[in-house]
Formats: C-alpha cells, sequence, structure tokens
C-alpha cells in the first residue's frame, strides 16, 4: 500500500494501541448507553402507543388510574376490581360513546393472560388469523403468536387455566379451553394474549348457568345473548372510544363524577409514567455523557502528549515537503478517527447488549423489544462523535500546524 | 546554483550573525566548518529553506526562496532537497519502506516502489524494506535516512552534524557513503559540522 493521510495517522494510532484502544473503549461505553437508552425508549414509546391506539379511555374499577391502564391495555398488572356489566352497559349507550369493548380479566395460563371479550377487540389491533378461526363457542380461545410459540398451543389442543397471573395459581380443573385459532405476529400486546368470550370467563369461575339466559328483557350489547335481566354478572373493564372531542373534556369527568366507576385516559396516564421513569432515564443519560466528556479529554490528552513526542516528526515532514495544512488534517483526522471507532463499536455494544438482554431474561422477550432495528438518532450519534473527535483535536493540531521546523530542528 | 547574497540572521536578543556570499557549483561537495554557535545550523536551515532569511537573497536553481510562499517554499524543498539531520528521526509508527514512500508522498510526487528498491539495495537494505524502524541498528538506522534523503533525487542535500555521535570506523563509513551516494545521484552535498575527522574528505570549505 502507497502512503497516504490516512495510512499515515493508522500507523499512529497503531504504534500505540493501549493508548488508542483505551481511548476507543471509553467512549464506546458512553455511546453504548446512548444507545440502550434510545432503543429501549423508542421502542417502549411505540409499543405503548400501538397498544393504545384507538383506546381514548379505560372504565374499571376505583382504584389507581395508572394500574388500570397498566392492566387492560398493557396487561403487565393487576385488574383494580370488577364492574357492574350492567353499568357498563348503561355507559355503552352514552351519546358521546362511540364504541365499548368489554374486557373480563383474571385467569392466565403458563404466565400469559387470558382475556374474556369481543371480536371488537381484535379489530381495534388489526390483527388476522395465522390458521384456525377465532373463538366461537364457550371455552373456545384464539392464542397470539408469542403464546403458541413460547406455551407450544397449535389447533385442538385444550389447556386449563390457573388464577392470576403466575403459573402456581389455583387452578379451574373442570373446565378445559381449547384452541381454535392462532393469531398472526401483529407486534402488539395481542402477541402474548389468549383471547376468549367474556362467558368462558364466567363459566369458569362458576357464575354462568343457561337459567340466566332464560329471562325476560333485553339484550346486553356487549355480552350478546346475555339478558338485562342478569344484573349480577361483573366484568373488569371497558375500554372506550370517543365519538367527538367534546367527550375528552365531558367523559371522564362525568364517569369519575357520577358512578362507581373509574375513567383514566391511557395517554395522559402513560405520560405520567414516563415522567416517573424518566427521572432514571435521564440519570442514565447524564451517567452516558460524562462518560462521552472523559473520553473526548482522554483523546485532548492523547494526542497533546503524543504531540510532544512527535514534535521531531512533524519537523521532519515539513522538512520533507509537508505542507502546515497537511499536518494540522492529519491531527484532526486521528482525533475524529478515534471517535468514529469508538462510536461504531459503542453503537454495536447498544445494539448487542440489547440483544443477550432480549435472549436472556424473558420479560423483555414478552415486551417485544427488537435489538437489531436501528433510529435516525444513531447516525446523529455517529455525526456528534465526529465533531467530538474533531473539538478534542483542534488545539493539538493548531498546535501541529504551528510547528517551528528550524526551533525544533535545530534542538533548541 | 546555490548562490547567497548578503544573508543575515538575528535571533532576538542576539547580536545578528552575517554570512560572506556564497556559491556553490550543482554537484559539488561543501563542508560547512565552525565551532557550537557560530550559526552553521542557521546558515544550513536557511540555505534548506527551513528558516527564512531576513535579508539578502538565497537563490537556489534560479528559484529566489525567500520570496516564495510558504507553501511553494514546502513544496520546493520537498523536490530538490535530501535532508540528514544528526539523528535520524525516522518515523518509529511507519515500516522502512513507508518512511522511504513518505518522501515522494509529502513532496508530492509520485511513489514508485522500484525506486524504493533501487535505493534501498544501494545502501545495502534491500531485506530491510518491511522491517520496523525500530528493529534496525543505529548504523542501518542512519543508511534508511540517507535513503530518504536521496529517494527524490533531490538536487541538493543538506546534512547537520551527520557523524558527530559516531566512532571513527563508522564515521568514515557514513561520510563515505554519502559522497558516494550524492555523486551517484549527481546531487551537492552540503555537510554542516565541527567534526575535524572529516577536513580530508572534503575540497570545498565554507569557514564560519
Amino acid at each position: 500500500m502507497y502512503m497516504n493521510l490516512f495510512l499515515l495517522v493508522w500507523n499512529y494510532l497503531k504504534a500505540k494501541p493501549l493508548n488508542t484502544a483505551l481511548n476507543i473503549f471509553l467512549l464506546s461505553l458512553g455511546i453504548a448507553v446512548i444507545t440502550v437508552l434510545l432503543l429501549f425508549n423508542n421502542q417502549v414509546q411505540e409499543k405503548i402507543a400501538s397498544n393504545a391506539k384507538g383506546i381514548d379511555l379505560v372504565v374499571g374499577a376505583k382504584g389507581s388510574p395508572l394500574q388500570l391502564i397498566l392492566s387492560s391495555i398493557f396487561h403487565i398488572d393487576f385488574p383494580t376490581g370488577n364492574i357492574k356489566l350492567i353499568e357498563a352497559e348503561r355507559l355503552r349507550k352514552h351519546r358521546l360513546v362511540k364504541k365499548a369493548i368489554p374486557l373480563a380479566l383474571g385467569d392466565s395460563y403458563l404466565g400469559f393472560r387470558i382475556v374474556g371479550t369481543n371480536r371488537d377487540y381484535v379489530t381495534g389491533y388489526s390483527a388476522v388469523l395465522e390458521t384456525g378461526s377465532w373463538w366461537k363457542k364457550t371455552l373456545d380461545v384464539t392464542v397470539g403468536a408469542t403464546v403458541a410459540e413460547k406455551a407450544k398451543l397449535k389447533i385442538g389442543d385444550t389447556f386449563v387455566s390457573a388464577h392470576g397471573l403466575t403459573t402456581d395459581g389455583h387452578a379451574h380443573e373442570e373446565n378445559r379451553y381449547v384452541v381454535t385459532g392462532i393469531m398472526a405476529r401483529n407486534n402488539s400486546v395481542l402477541d402474548n394474549l389468549i383471547l376468549t368470550d367474556i362467558k368462558s370467563i364466567w363459566k369458569v369461575h362458576d357464575q354462568l348457568s343457561l337459567a340466566d339466559t332464560a329471562s325476560q328483557g333485553g339484550i346486553y350489547s356487549l355480552v350478546p345473548g346475555l339478558m338485562t335481566t342478569d344484573s349480577l354478572r361483573e366484568i373488569t373493564s371497558l375500554l372506550i372510544q370517543y365519538r367527538n372531542p367534546l367527550a375528552v373534556i365531558q367523559l371522564p369527568r362525568y364517569i369519575n363524577t357520577n358512578s362507581h366507576l373509574q375513567a383514566a385516559a391511557p395517554a395522559f396516564e402513560t405520560a405520567r409514567l414516563f415522567s416517573i421513569l424518566g427521572v432514571g432515564v435521564d440519570v442514565l443519560r447524564g451517567f452516558a455523557g460524562v462518560l462521552i466528556l472523559i473520553s473526548g479529554l482522554s483523546i485532548f490528552i492523547a494526542l497533546y502528549n503524543s504531540l510532544k513526542e512527535r514534535r521531531y516528526d512533524l519537523a521532519i515532514m515539513r522538512s520533507m515537503g509537508a505542507r502546515r495544512r497537511l499536518l494540522l488534517t492529519a491531527i484532526l483526522l486521528e482525533g475524529s478517527l478515534l471517535c468514529v471507532l469508538g462510536s461504531v463499536l459503542g453503537l454495536l455494544m447498544g445494539h448487542g447488549s440489547l440483544w443477550i438482554f432480549t435472549h436472556t431474561v424473558e420479560a423483555s422477550q414478552k415486551a417485544g423489544l427488537q435489538s437489531f432495528v436501528f433510529y435516525p438518532e444513531e447516525a446523529w450519534l455517529l455525526v456528534s462523535s465526529i465533531v467530538l473527535g474533531f473539538l478534542c483535536s483542534l488545539l493539538p493540531a493548531l498546535e501541529a500546524y504551528r510547528t517551528d521546523i528550524h526551533k525544533v530542528l535545530a534542538g533548541n | 546554483m546555490i548562490e547567497t547574497s548578503g544573508v543575515g540572521y538575528a535571533y532576538p536578543g542576539q547580536p545578528p550573525i552575517a554570512f560572506g556570499n556564497l556559491s556553490l557549483a550543482s554537484g559539488s561537495h561543501w563542508l560547512l566548518l565552525g565551532e557550537s554557535g557560530s550559526g552553521k545550523t542557521t546558515l544550513l536551515h536557511l540555505l534548506g529553506g527551513l528558516l527564512r532569511s531576513q535579508q539578502g537573497h538565497i537563490n537556489v536553481l534560479g528559484t529566489d526562496i525567500a520570496k516564495l510562499s510558504e507553501t511553494a517554499l514546502d513544496r520546493f524543498r520537498g523536490q530538490h532537497y535530501g535532508f540528514i539531520f544528526q539523528k535520524n528521526h525516522l518515523i518509529t509508527a511507519l515500516s522502512v519502506r513507508h518512511n522511504l514512500l513518505l518522501s515522494p508522498y509529502l513532496a508530492g510526487l509520485p511513489q514508485d516502489d522500484l525506486r524504493v528498491a533501487e535505493v534501498l539495495s544501494q545502501l545495502g537494505l534491500s531485506d530491510k524494506a518491511n522491517a520496523r524502524v525500530n528493529a534496525l541498528s543505529y548504523g542501518q538506522a542512519q543508511r534508511v535516512a540517507i535513503a530518504r534523503a536521496v529517494l527524490n533525487r533531490p538536487a541538493v542535500i543538506l546534512a547537520d552534524e551527520p557523524t558527530s555521535a559516531l566512532d571513527d570506523r563508522n564515521c568514515d563509513k557514513v561520510i563515505d557513503l554519502l559522497l558516494e551516494t550524492s555523486d551517484r545521484h549527481k546531487a551537492m552535498l552540503v555537510v554542516a559540522t565541527h567534526d575535524q575527522r572529516l577536513k580530508d574528505k572534503f575540497k570545498n570549505r565554507i569557514n564560519l
């Protein structure tokens, strides 16, 4: 290979392997932390946005509004309690409500939650079937892609649900669920759910007898085939879509003041959740910033020190015809190259550690975190690291530019 | 082909040094003799365009180098001069071959591996092309420095105390090599030194 500026700079970096490695590693640590935060934050926000899409309000039993959102939208917390179906039905008919989807929660299979609902729920997520069919009869279930994969469920399999969200809860031995369909991967919370109709949940909990449906009166719109006279029925929560923007102001207040129910807006609660988590994220980000700052300082010091050793090299190169600008460029290139290498390594480490995380921690798999998606912010990380390299090599580079050949070579 | 008139230089706070007018023919060999502090290095650097003269004219190959811009002077230096210093000052981060190729690269001339091989074999270093500079003996390193100085076929070779750190035997070897190499390349050789051992080797002298 013939001599060129890059080769010259590269050889200088290679001549001090430990220094070079330390500087690259220090910077890459900072960049890796930022990358992980970036991937984590972006994906969690995307998940939250897509999971809460089309749901304006969640109505459930009184309690923590955040808990209500977490349990009814993200399915990661216990429900706040139950609400009367008759009250939910009344709300369904409110003029500001466009759509209302009932949810009955409480049981799980191998840690995957069983959700009693209706078909509107899957339509909201635009979910499609991979194989089989949607649930039709009581105790029919349609399972999400992750559930089918992890619990090794296929069409026709039967299983017994457990109470609660753990695998060792009280098992409902008498009633076996039958898998009738498996959903295609949806990249939403549906992937981790087992869906059935609400009556299945009641049946498992010994609340459903045929006599109930024989009474007179109207029929529940939320649970087809159930008479309104059946006033003891309960569900867990109701997902509501507003009819018009007026509802944003009126409906939550109406519900919270005029009933035993509680209304919580996902947008508001998730924003609140993020502001709580945000403190931790900020601390980590600050830590990464300090790491990057230190690595910049370390690169500056390394360049500045090596410049002392290289005074003769620089003067000799000048005597051989090197222009001042060439030496300036060489030092700037050296700093920038260090930073580019550091940040590329950092990005790889960031993605890599998330990959290891998602392959070892089961909860992160359920959250559906991807380690090899790339965000435009990463390009910005790269660009700003070049700027950092430029900044910390600027002073040494100017020093190199000002090398006085005569003084150095005359030895005084 | 180096002609000077009225060249002088004053360091801050010191009396100015005035140099006599010189006329050095191409291909000639010169010894620049003087005690330490007499201005040998200063004159050598003035002649080599490493230091700008404060007065007078220095004409090299028909160019008044005092009138060249900084960039033009860099280019002129790279293409027409070869420098040898007391210490070898090879770039230790680079291999022997890359040290030599640095010469045409920095001078803006085409890099030629055949020329590198030619010069290395002339100086008995054929097997050292890919060696690291740190792996060379002192004598070998000095020869690489000479190879680097002549690689671009310069018209002028300037050497500053090339032998002062050497014993008699090596002193002889190096100065013979310098004379032989500059003859082969038809280059003018100016050696600045206070080393009395070199007196007999040169016909032409500049005494300061």
